[in-house]
């Protein structure tokens, strides 16, 4: 057993029992086993994600990241200010982090992985803050950790306290460079990581889901990755795709496009909650993916992440409303050059209208399709009858592409005092129509 | 506590006296204006119109605020209208097109949504609403998203609903007056008693054409053609 949850470790289980004792403590324990490709991927996206804070970023793999956030100081405000905002970052997450700041990568990653959530500040406080700490911290073979532990060394400050020339004859000089790395004798290159150009990620869910709305957790951590990631990259996202996973190789495909791109996480995340109240899922869900192929430059004034540039923009009404209602639901409208009226105006996206006026008057209701108005005595009735306005407006148009009209055109109003606007047909029936309302 | 003291209490009005301090959205009818606390229509708040039957005029009443309205960089969102909103003729009245939304939710639980969105999310300068069912909770709701997204919300209901209690900052009726003019009575506003009924000629404010003053004239025009 690696790790185990509270609820195991109540019933006695600890990391190290074998499987056969744990499931004697336990008979319905669920065991996972470890995933290495998982930790990999999970690694590799957290480094992804922590390029927001500097861009040099270093992978010790299976379970360490290193940042270089001396320069990052002036613009996060600080350590303290800088650790808890990745502090924050990772436990949104989900992830449990210990995280430690020393001059040398080295003495970084050693107190980090002793639980040593220290801060040290200066080369001269190294050796001392290090000392304490357990051989088996080091990086090394196994069996020189062996054989540190057969020379009584069990602390890093007994190991320094070793004579030099010694040290290295009997553990080679690749353990004296280390030393000296780590105490910043002599200087320590990184391979630096190399954030990806899109992003997509996919996560696995520990369980099942067959409800739409139970996806937007596991959504939200992929949503907050790639923010940061995006924040690293100083750019914004206008579309975000997902993949939803189904047993048998089924798969959905849920798709958000907004009409600026962003790295809000908050406000992508509430876009797809909408979408996914929607949606009706075909099969439980076994894997979520997430991908953003394309990515733009994001203004300086736009808020990132955490909002520390201003207040939040508002959501924009118009990416929400199109998430739950679809993007056929949310239109402006235009006017169009025609004399026919019901070609005299058109959908369009929001925002992208021409104001043609001809300056007749219309009413402001266009009834979608002209209903057919009963007459009595030839005279047209709807709630009484009608009496027509002087004005009568011909139109004759349309001969061009089929779709003809020649009609009489008339303002009426009935007994009640509402008005309308109704048309006679010049041709055939010669029916009256009603065409509007004015409302 | 003096009584001074006590009359300058923010929750205390005293009847007959408007409070100014509400802001608001001129009409473009002086007469209505008058009535209307801080002279229009309250901003931030909802406006109920009821009215007896279609066709007497109630759009043509906003045609004047909703012009000024689309100047502003916001929204004038349109949520499930009855009929198709005509474009030539919102040009007429000087609305600018351009900021004019348009919203065709599928369900009636997804209209309401939407008008809460829309009056919420400050994104919008006025939000134009047809609600049919009669839910005080719901109507709560409304008032409070229009206060929080600094929004007017204009709820057109049938008359029938004048009879029940609304949390609308402000309620008024219509009907079409003898004279072809439209009635306009207050039966709620902040700040002050039941009012009007004032009488409008909405056709003048909107068009080149005076409407009901020539229906009287015009029956002796009617000439259907004969076959």
């Amino acid at each position: 057993m690696l790790l185990c949850n509270p609820a195991a470790h109540a019933r006695g289980i600890q990391p190290g029992i074998s499987v056969a004792a744990a499931r004697a403590l336990a008979h319905d324990l669920i065991i996972q086993p470890r995933d290495l490709n998982a930790e990999r991927a999970a690694l590799h996206a957290l480094a992804a994600w922590s390029y927001q804070f500097s861009s040099q970023v270093s992978l010790y793999p299976p379970d360490a990241l290193l940042l270089e956030v001396q320069g990052s100081f002036t613009l996060f405000g600080g350590w303290p200010a800088l650790l808890d905002k990745v502090r924050c970052g990772l436990a949104g997450l989900g992830y449990l982090t210990r995280l430690a700041g020393a001059p040398t990568p080295l003495a970084a990653l050693s107190l980090a992985r002793c639980n040593s959530e220290q801060h040290i500040e200066a080369h001269q406080q190294l050796a001392a803050a290090l000392s304490p700490l357990p051989v088996s911290v080091l990086d090394w073979e196994q069996v020189l950790i062996d054989r540190l532990d057969g020379m009584g060394v069990r602390q890093l400050g007994d190991l320094l306290r070793l004579p030099r020339d010694g040290l290295a004859r009997r553990f080679g000089q690749q353990s004296l460079l280390y030393l000296d790395r780590m105490l910043g004798r002599c200087p320590h290159p990184q391979e630096l990581y190399q954030p990806p150009q899109t992003f997509r990620r996919r996560l696995q869910l520990p369980a099942e889901v067959g409800q739409a709305q139970a996806l937007l957790f596991a959504l939200q951590r992929l949503l907050l990755e790639l923010c940061g990631w995006l924040g690293g990259q100083g750019a914004g996202v206008q579309r975000v795709d997902v993949c939803l996973q189904h047993r048998e190789q089924r798969v959905t495909r849920v798709s958000l496009e907004t009409r600026k791109p962003g790295r809000d996480s908050e406000q992508l995340t509430s876009l797809f909650r909408e979408r996914l109240e929607r949606l009706e899922l075909p099969l439980p869900v076994i894997e979520v993916e997430l991908c953003a192929d394309e990515v733009l430059a994001l203004d300086a004034d736009s808020p990132d992440l955490f909002g520390s540039s201003g207040k939040p923009e508002r959501l924009n009404l118009l990416d929400h409303l199109r998430a739950r209602l679809g993007d056929g639901a949310v239109t402006g409208i235009s006017a169009v050059a025609e004399h026919r009226p019901e070609y005299a105006w058109r959908y369009t996206d929001p925002g992208d209208s021409r104001t043609d006026n001809n300056g007749r008057q219309r009413p402001l209701w266009l009834l979608s399709v002209a209903r057919p108005l009963k007459t009595r005595n030839g005279r047209p009735q709807l709630h009484g009858e009608l009496q027509l306005e002087t004005g009568r407006e011909r139109i004759e148009s349309g001969w061009w592409d089929g779709k003809d009209v020649a009609r009489d055109y008339y303002i009426a109003t009935n007994p009640a005092g509402s008005s309308y606007w109704v048309y006679r047909e010049l041709t055939g029936e010669q029916g009256w129509y009603l065409q509007g309302v004015f409302e | 506590m003096s009584l001074d003291h006590l009359l300058q209490r923010a929750d205390v009005w005293r009847g007959g006296r408007l409070t100014a301090a509400a802001s608001a959205v001129p009409s473009g009818y002086s007469e209505l204006d008058t009535l209307l606390p801080g002279g229009g229509w309250p901003q931030g708040a909802l406006t109920e119109i009821l009215m007896p039957r279609q066709g007497i005029g109630a759009l043509r009443l906003l045609m004047p605020a909703l012009a000024q309205l689309s100047h502003d960089d916001r929204w004038i969102c349109w949520v499930a209208p009855p009929h198709i909103p005509y474009a030539p003729a919102l040009v007429s009245a000087g609305v600018d097109l351009s900021r004019v939304l348009l919203v065709h939710p599928g369900a009636r639980q997804d209209g309401l949504w939407a008008v809460e969105q829309s009056l919420r999310s400050g994104n919008c300068s006025a939000v134009l609403a047809w609600p049919t069912l009669d839910d005080a909770g719901v109507m709560r709701r409304l008032q409070l998203a229009a206060e929080a997204g600094d929004a007017l919300g204009f709820l057109f209901r049938a008359e029938r609903f004048a009879k029940r209690p609304s949390p609308a900052a402000l309620r008024i009726q219509l009907d079409t007056h003898t004279d072809g003019n439209l009635s306009v009575s207050i039966l709620k506003r902040r700040g002050g008693w039941a009012a009007g009924p004032v009488h409008l000629d909405t056709s003048l404010q909107y068009g080149a054409l005076a409407l009901h003053s020539r229906a009287t004239t015009a029956a002796g025009c009617f000439q259907p053609r004969q076959q």
